[in-house]
């Protein structure tokens, strides 16, 4: 079972790193619930959601309060969520936004300059994908195989999108 | 090969309101729930169905009267304050016998209260909200295919015994998503007639009469007779319950909904620390399952019950009810909107249960 | 022997309930007369209002559908959408449709929804013994205003046809009285031509009826048609105030 909490600001494409995964999860026979924060603070606030992902057996609690992996899209992001990773879990720490370091000790940190790798891949608005590259590569949860297909389903309706989104995801991906 | 979909609680609810039967909606905005009127209004123009805006609550659900009585399956949603404000319908439905699907995607109360989950409804649900001695068949479906499977044969369960299906849910089963496997759309044009409806044919010997006024008292508590024997009959037939690890149980936890979701969790986190936990789950609030409680009140190895629900302590009353003394029941609730984590119940259960 | 006057099909054998002296009756006997002329036999269905129109579902001879208080017009709207074909009315009463049901109507005329309402105007809630409507008259006593309505307390009484009027959606809106013979010939047109609307298409028809209580307004049947036609027609004009 794979925990992920994917938090930043509105706009970032957190909600959508987090659908990708449950794409991923749904595309590959496993089970997946993908849990947003709703409300208010989604117009220019904060945005965040759960994403858990068994490859056995169906999601019990949609609800994390520890998790295996936060990714940070935003300072505010990591400041809350940092202390809810498990010893031995990942942070991935948007270093483009965030200049601060990961305080959880008991975590294993990766920062990706996820914006300016996304800027120079032709993709401003991708720095999700960047990321998501960097998690899939150093957490292994699925083949690169099976990402890159995801994009192409998902995207099957913005097909000017898919291979920027690639290009951003397949760059992060190398990063490790 | 069935069509498999990642959809949001709230969007599988309504495409499967529509797969098995739904042709008339009536709504009004209100969060959490607004994914279901906003795909009602696209989606079912594309299956000869009728979407309409509603200028209130109040109309929405007299709008559903009308429509379920002339025969139509009808459906309306909303979330907490907007359902107080349907009660008055939804007596007018029960008394007047008609069937039709309402979703309750509740928010925390009371007054305007908040937009996050909640399950502080459940009185307002099982125990009548609405003026008069009436119930409704209700589920309290955890996941999305759960919601999808019971709102399939819903319009089946509401016409069985002609009253309203209500759908207990909250603002986490409306926003979450996942995999569904969605059924085939029902054939209408093979259901039965309805005899009872005003569907405008009726005429002099033949008219129908839509009605709840029973101004004679004897006739009134007849009807009221007759209500009761179809609840019978329903509590009789209509019990869903789901049990998990109860064969050695020592603490049984006990929630509905998403919660038991969370408690689910709960107990497999119990379990790797040896300590024997299960979980019961009613999926039906009425009938309340009181046949699977009274097993697990009798059940030797069962030591102490815990009822976790995120209201005040409401679903705990009926549970104690249930209990009859034989077991202590400790109450776990989280208010406000606020959601307890699987963890939050473990610490809860190692805290207050020996 | 010739017949020269008979019950209309859409009444049924049912005795009314009503007071001497009401208009009801008239108005139950011009719908149903209405209905007779377009031939809705075995395509319509009425709503039933709360009010002393209530037991109007007995007296209607189609399938007949009983509204909770001032509901009718979106109970109708969704008998309306589920069978197009039908033709569908509401009958209503002053506490009913211009007090606890505003919302219903005004949103029905707006949406333009093809139905037609018959709107009883009698200035009084007569069911519930006497109270005030939205629709007293300023001076006219009642239980909830014994010295009389006065526009201080109480504000003033709703003319329903001139605000509906001001909306786009409504295709017919009229105001007749059943206070003489006279006035009764042209509601029976109105009504009429509110049910024909119906069967063309033309949307959202509605027409008020002045009509009396001599019971709770504490008059003889013939002081009340007076009432009607010196008093309740100065504040409600009578006329057709759109028609599309």
């Amino acid at each position: 079972m794979e925990r992920i909490i994917v938090a930043g600001f509105g706009g970032q494409g957190v909600l959508s790193l987090g659908q990708l995964l449950t794409y991923a999860a749904m595309y590959e026979n496993q089970y997946a619930t993908w849990l947003p924060s709703y409300g208010p603070e989604m117009r220019g606030g904060t945005a965040n959601c759960s994403v858990v992902i068994d490859a056995v057996k169906p999601v019990a609690s949609p609800i994390i309060a520890v998790a295996d992996t936060l990714i940070a899209m935003n300072k505010p992001s990591l400041d809350k969520f940092q202390g809810c990773v498990r010893d031995g879990g990942l942070v991935i720490i948007n270093s483009s936004l965030i200049s601060d370091k990961c305080s959880n000790e008991h975590a294993n940190a990766v920062y990706v300059d996820a914006n300016r790798i996304a800027h120079e891949n032709g993709n401003n608005k991708a720095s999700n994908l960047v990321i998501l590259g960097a998690y899939i590569k150093k957490s292994g949860l699925f083949p690169k195989e099976v990402i890159l297909s995801t994009i192409e389903k998902v995207y099957a309706n913005k097909p000017q999108f898919i291979p920027s989104n690639k290009a951003c995801f397949e760059a992060g991906y190398e990063l490790f | 090969m069935a069509e498999r979909k990642l959809m949001k609680g709230n969007e599988a609810i309504a495409e499967a309101a529509i797969r098995g039967g739904c042709r008339f909606y009536a709504g009004y905005p209100i969060t959490p729930q607004n994914e279901i009127p906003e795909y009602m209004s696209w989606r079912l123009p594309q299956v000869g169905g009728r979407f309409i805006q509603a200028e209130s609550e109040i109309s929405a659900i007299n709008m559903v009267y009308g429509a379920a009585g002339a025969g139509a399956r009808a459906m309306t949603s909303s979330s907490s304050p907007g359902i107080s404000l349907k009660q008055e319908g939804i007596s007018y439905i029960c008394g007047a016998e008609l069937p039709c699907v309402i979703i309750n995607m509740v928010r925390s109360g009371p007054g305007l209260g908040g937009i996050q989950p909640a399950q502080s409804d459940y009185f307002q649900t099982v125990k009548g909200g609405g003026h008069g001695d009436y119930r409704m068949l209700v589920y309290s479906p955890c996941s999305v295919q759960e919601c999808v499977d019971l709102l399939y044969d819903a319009y089946e369960k509401a016409e069985r015994y002609r009253l309203p299906v209500m759908i207990l849910g909250d603002g986490m089963l409306g926003q979450i998503m996942e995999a569904v496997t969605l059924p085939e759309m029902k054939d209408l044009s093979a259901l039965p007639k309805k005899a009872w409806a005003t569907d405008g044919t009726g005429f002099g010997d033949t008219r129908r009469v839509i009605n709840s006024l029973y101004i004679v008292p004897d006739e009134l508590e007849a009807m009221n007779h007759k209500l009761q024997r179809i609840y019978d009959e329903m509590c009789r037939n209509e019990v869903l319950c789901e049990d998990y690890l109860l064969d050695d149980a020592e603490i049984v936890i006990t929630a509905y909904g998403t919660v038991a979701r969370i408690a689910k969790s709960a107990v497999d986190i119990l379990r790797e620390q040896g300590i024997k936990a299960g979980l019961l789950r009613p999926i039906t609030l009425y009938p309340f399952p009181k046949d699977d409680f009274a097993k697990v009140m009798n059940a030797a190895n069962v030591k102490e019950v815990v009822a976790v629900e995120l209201s005040m302590g409401q679903y705990v009353e009926d549970v104690r009810l249930a209990a009859e003394g034989k077991k202590p029941v400790k109450f776990y609730g989280r208010s406000g909107g606020n959601v307890m984590s699987p963890e939050d119940i473990v610490d809860f259960v190692l805290k207050e249960v020996k | 022997m010739a017949t020269v006057f008979e019950k209309p099909s859409f009444l049924t054998d049912v005795p009314f309930h009503y007071c001497p002296g009401c208009t009801h009756g008239i108005a139950h006997r011009l719908v149903a007369e209405a209905l007779d002329e377009i031939g809705a036999q075995g395509h319509c269905v009425g709503v039933a209002p709360v009010g002393c129109a209530v037991f109007a579902y007995n007296y209607f001879n189609c399938d007949m559908q009983e509204a909770a208080h001032g509901r009718a017009p979106a109970v109708a709207t969704g008998i309306k959408l589920t069978n197009p074909d039908n033709i569908v009315f509401a009958y209503q009463g002053d506490g009913d449709l211009a007090s606890i049901g505003m919302a219903e109507i005004v949103h029905a005329a707006t949406r333009g929804v093809n139905i037609t309402v018959i709107f009883i105007n009698n200035a009084i809630y007569g069911m519930t013994g006497g109270q005030m409507a939205p629709t007293t008259l300023l001076g006219q006593k009642a239980t909830t205003c014994p010295s009389g309505r006065s526009a201080e307390v109480n504000g003033y009484p709703i003319r329903m046809c001139e605000m509906l009027a001001t909306l786009d959606g409504p295709s017919y809106i009229a105001r007749c009285s059943l206070a003489d013979v006279k006035s009764v010939k042209q509601a029976k047109k109105a009504v009429l031509k509110a049910f024909q609307n119906q069967k063309e298409g033309k949307g959202f028809s509605f027409v008020e009826l002045l009509s009396t209580c001599p019971t709770n307004w504490h008059m003889s049947p013939v002081q009340a048609l007076d009432y009607v036609k010196n008093q309740m027609t100065a504040q409600y004009p009578l006329g057709v105030f759109k028609e599309v």
